[in-house]
């Protein structure tokens, strides 16, 4: 059998015509197709991945988008869906030859049903936001990426996004019911149920997390989970990485399962208190530990009690325990702007992501330390520690590019000790464009092929999000029967 | 039975993989993947129509086929991590097998699927049957990390991996949970554990069913977090009355504590069980489900149970009847044509609400379908990823069903 193509055929496109033509469906001004208009859409957050995209359209309807995707596929136009470009995977990237399509004008909330616990939204709803609009209902929505205050529930969606209390809640596909959703051809249908039930295999389930290659999602129905009774956050300080990383495992094992279990270690914690979001860590302390509680009070109070003695029995210095809101949010607040604080030390600021069992966590942090001297690099590490998803941050400036050069050396050594502890080489951002090599690391190459086959069942041209998560060319290697 | 089929299997695979089933066919019984994708592919070459077993507990082992492949030569643990409270299994291992497995440990995985404990894991997976659990602990699809999954051309397909947050890759793992087979052969699977609580307590509430479905409300406002809050009919039960049924699990004083909040400010009356009365009450609305020839899902909230528990009675009976008070789920067994299901599917879908079809006789499953029509554009999807993961189209999952018009 032939192979069909699996990356869209480079349709020969009057630039100029094609704007028009979008523009008499978003109207004009929603057409950029300046340099400098898209230059904001040529980056995710990865400073080593860029791109500038074909022209750019944002459209502000439901029905706009719809006519737009089926305009560019009359056209035969490949296209990105995007959504606040904060996935950091180079995932929400188009090139010359590709339409970028941002959502974020699609950002209203369109149902909240507080007795059903469920939203139904349009996909640039920014995260937070949707979290804010619930509260007066006494519900959130649990998903809480770092980026929570810009990124949209549409990415969330495409990224399978996590956040800090995805520990005890899930991650964005166990928060999905239904997705209404236009596949690449212009086909509308709507995937699974707001009563949670698939109605037939978990096609929702199998849309989240396809990194915009399956199709968009324009209409979201989420599940909602109630605010806690209580809460407790505690800090506990370590003189040694590894004793903290112990302190998880423990926690963990003794079947304490915390809302959020949080590492930051000592390059992250100065780099925070030396910021104007200083939560008051301990900058001498080799990793802070950041535990939080919630549900019924009793089991609370009596929990926080076990994780303060175990966590003093793993070796912390101190446990301090958040007793007030303003308290609470001033710890958080250093964990969730730790990449900003980050971005303050260098002009450029690479924030990988990968995932290692949580046994393994002591002895992959001392090779990540080991990776950053070999490459004369200073690798700092702010993670969802309870869950094993590790974030490696590495400081440089892009503009030395020999340095850049190690700054990839060093990320790629980081992905490999990942994946040889027995991990994975992303747990929330994503594979992109930034980790498209590491996928044959994890993937044989008849999974990965079965990858291609099951996209083609929802695009067959190839056309949403191309040459993204699955190595495509090498793919069309194996089909030919070159490796498999 | 065609010896033919069978002299071919046990060239292949040789005489201790080789049998017959139960209805006389060929059967295979691999003890490996590879052995698995040898069977299929040959299978596929061979024009082959196969049936995927089991234990053959749960779903009756009635499907026509020339060949039958049996996932019980696959009863291992592979690996258990329990620092990590990871266990990568093969599919054929019991659930009482698994659950033995993961007590020394200190693990355990928080299913409590319909049926005999001699269950394999594949099939409440393949079937995506959870139990009463899934209030505290969500669907069968959540603990599943990772699968190995041969397809109707022997393909060997991995999808997700061994750790317990991963977004590497498409997540094929949702296909495989629930797809009743139609997507491949799983024959190992990698699952997410918990660390056994230190406390599990069950209290029970016996009477009317409105009296019951309006105290679930109340204790669903209480915030308390059940593992399980389940209603069960009385012959789910056995027991003369309705009853409510809660599963507080976690640390011994928050349990105490929720227990405690359950009773304050009731509307019935709330017994605690004894460990060995819990056991028999949650073992025995499990097998209970077996009594009736047919079991059905249905994915339905907790606001609109009351009316769809009238539905349900209104279309079939309320005799074997179980449904999740606070995030929803029900589940029902018991004699049912296929004009009584259609018309129940139809009635349902005008309320959005999908019907499941767990398990009956083929003829049922293969005149109804597991999920019967889809909503518009769906049915092109599903049958085109029926055609990616099984060329062939030999496996006989029958999805749509044949009588359903929609």
């Amino acid at each position: 059998m032939p192979s069909l193509a699996l990356a869209p055929p480079r349709t020969i496109v009057d630039r100029a015509a094609l704007a028009t033509a979008l523009g008499r469906i978003v109207g004009d001004r929603w057409v950029r197709h300046q340099a400098s208009e898209l230059r904001t859409f040529s980056a995710d957050g990865l400073p080593t991945h860029q791109s500038m995209p074909m022209l750019a359209v944002l459209p502000g309807t439901r029905e706009e988008l719809i006519e737009v995707v089926r305009h560019l596929h009359r056209s035969g136009i490949a296209f990105v869906a995007r959504g606040a470009g904060t996935g950091l995977s180079g995932g929400a990237l188009a090139d010359a030859h590709t339409v970028l399509i941002p959502l974020t004008r699609l950002h209203r909330i369109l149902r909240i049903e507080p007795k059903t616990k469920r939203a139904v939204l349009e996909p640039g709803v920014v995260n937070a936001r949707l979290s804010e609009a619930v509260a007066p209902y006494g519900l959130q929505y649990a998903p809480d990426p770092s980026s929570q205050a810009a990124c949209t529930v549409g990415g969330n969606v495409a990224e399978n996004s996590g956040g800090p209390h995805c520990l005890k809640y899930g991650v964005t596909t166990n928060h999905i019911v239904e997705l209404e959703v236009i596949l690449p051809d212009g086909t509308v249908t709507r995937l699974g149920s707001p009563h949670g039930e698939p109605w037939g295999p978990d096609l929702v389930g199998l849309f989240v997390g396809s990194e915009g290659m399956f199709g968009i999602a324009i209409e979201i129905t989420v599940r909602l989970v109630p605010l806690p009774q209580a809460v407790r956050t505690l800090l506990a300080d370590f003189m040694a990485v590894r004793s903290a990383s112990e302190a998880v495992g423990a926690i963990i094992a003794a079947g304490i399962v915390p809302a959020a279990l949080e590492m930051i270690d000592q390059a992250c914690v100065k780099a925070v208190e030396a910021s104007i979001y200083a939560a008051g860590y301990p900058t001498d302390a080799a990793a802070v530990l950041l535990v939080e509680l919630d549900g019924e009070p009793v089991e609370v109070a009596s929990d926080g009690a076990s994780v303060e003695r175990l966590l003093l029995a793993a070796g912390a210095r101190t446990v301090r325990s958040a007793t007030d809101p303003a308290e609470r949010n001033r710890l958080w607040q250093g964990r969730k702007k730790a990449f900003g604080a980050m971005g303050r030390l260098a002009r450029d600021l690479v924030v990988q992501d990968a995932v290692v069992p949580r046994s393994a966590l002591p002895d992959v942090l001392d090779r990540i330390t080991a990776i950053g001297q070999k490459y004369a690099l200073t690798i700092c590490n702010v993670f969802h520690a309870g869950d094993g998803n590790l974030h490696p941050n590495i400081c440089y400036d892009g503009r030395d590019a020999e340095l850049t050069e190690r700054v990839r050396a060093a990320s790629r050594e980081i992905m490999q000790a990942c994946v040889d502890a027995g991990g994975s080489i992303t747990g929330e951002h994503g594979v992109g464009s930034d980790k498209l090599d590491f996928m044959p690391w994890i993937f044989d190459a008849t999974s990965l092929r079965m990858m291609c086959d099951v996209r083609r069942v929802f695009d067959p041209a190839g056309r949403a999000n191309p040459n993204k998560v699955v190595p495509v060319f090498a793919c069309r290697e194996w089909r030919a029967g070159g490796v498999s | 039975m065609n010896q033919a089929i069978f002299d071919r299997v046990r060239t292949l695979l040789g005489s201790a993989s080789t049998g017959k089933s139960g209805d006389g066919i060929a059967q295979a019984a691999p003890d490996s993947t590879d052995g698995i994708s040898a069977t299929l592919a040959l299978a596929k070459n061979e024009g082959w129509r196969v049936r995927i077993e089991g234990r053959g507990s749960w779903m009756p082992p009635n499907a026509p086929a020339d060949l039958v492949v049996t996932s019980l030569g696959l009863d291992r643990v592979v690996k258990f991590a329990p620092a990590d409270l990871v266990a990568t299994v093969q599919a054929g291992i019991s659930v009482a097998a698994l659950e033995r497995a993961l007590t020394e440990g200190h693990a355990w995985l928080p299913i409590d699927a319909p049926g005999r404990p001699d269950r394999t894991i594949g099939s409440v997976i393949a079937t995506g049957t959870a139990g009463p659990l899934r209030e505290g602990f969500g669907p069968v699809r959540d603990h599943v990390l990772g699968c190995t999954t041969v397809t109707g051309d022997g393909q060997v397909v991995k999808s997700g991996g061994v750790v317990v947050k991963n977004v590497a890759g498409y997540d094929l793992n949702k296909l495989q949970a629930g797809g009743f087979g139609a997507f491949g052969l799983l024959t190992e699977v990698n699952i997410r554990l918990r660390a056994v609580p230190a406390s599990d307590l069950t209290l029970i509430a016996q009477g009317g069913r409105d009296a019951l479905t309006a105290e679930a409300r109340r204790v669903i406002e209480t915030k308390i977090d059940p593992g399980a809050l389940e209603l069960l009919s009385p012959a789910v039960a056995a027991d003369a009355d309705w009853v409510l049924a809660v599963r507080l699990i976690g640390g011994a004083e928050g349990v105490r504590s929720r227990a405690k909040q359950i009773r304050h400010d009731a509307t019935v009356s709330w017994t605690a069980l004894t460990g060995d009365q819990a056991s028999a009450l949650w073992h025995g609305a499990a097998r209970a489900f077996l009594s009736g020839a047919t079991t059905i899902r249905l994915g339905v909230l907790s606001e609109s149970l009351d009316e769809i528990i009238d539905l349900v009675a209104e279309h079939l009976d309320l005799g074997l009847l179980s449904a999740g008070t606070g995030k929803g789920g029900l589940r029902w067994s018991g004699e049912a044509t296929v004009e009584h299901l259609t018309r129940l599917r139809h009635v349902l879908a005008a309320r959005e609400i999908p019907l499941t079809l767990e398990r009956a006789e083929w003829k049922l499953r293969h005149a109804f379908g597991h999920f019967g029509a889809y909503r518009e554009g769906v049915g092109a999807v599903v049958s085109r990823l029926r055609s990616t993961f099984d060329p062939g189209a030999i496996f006989q999952v029958p999805l749509d069903g044949t009588a359903v018009d929609g």
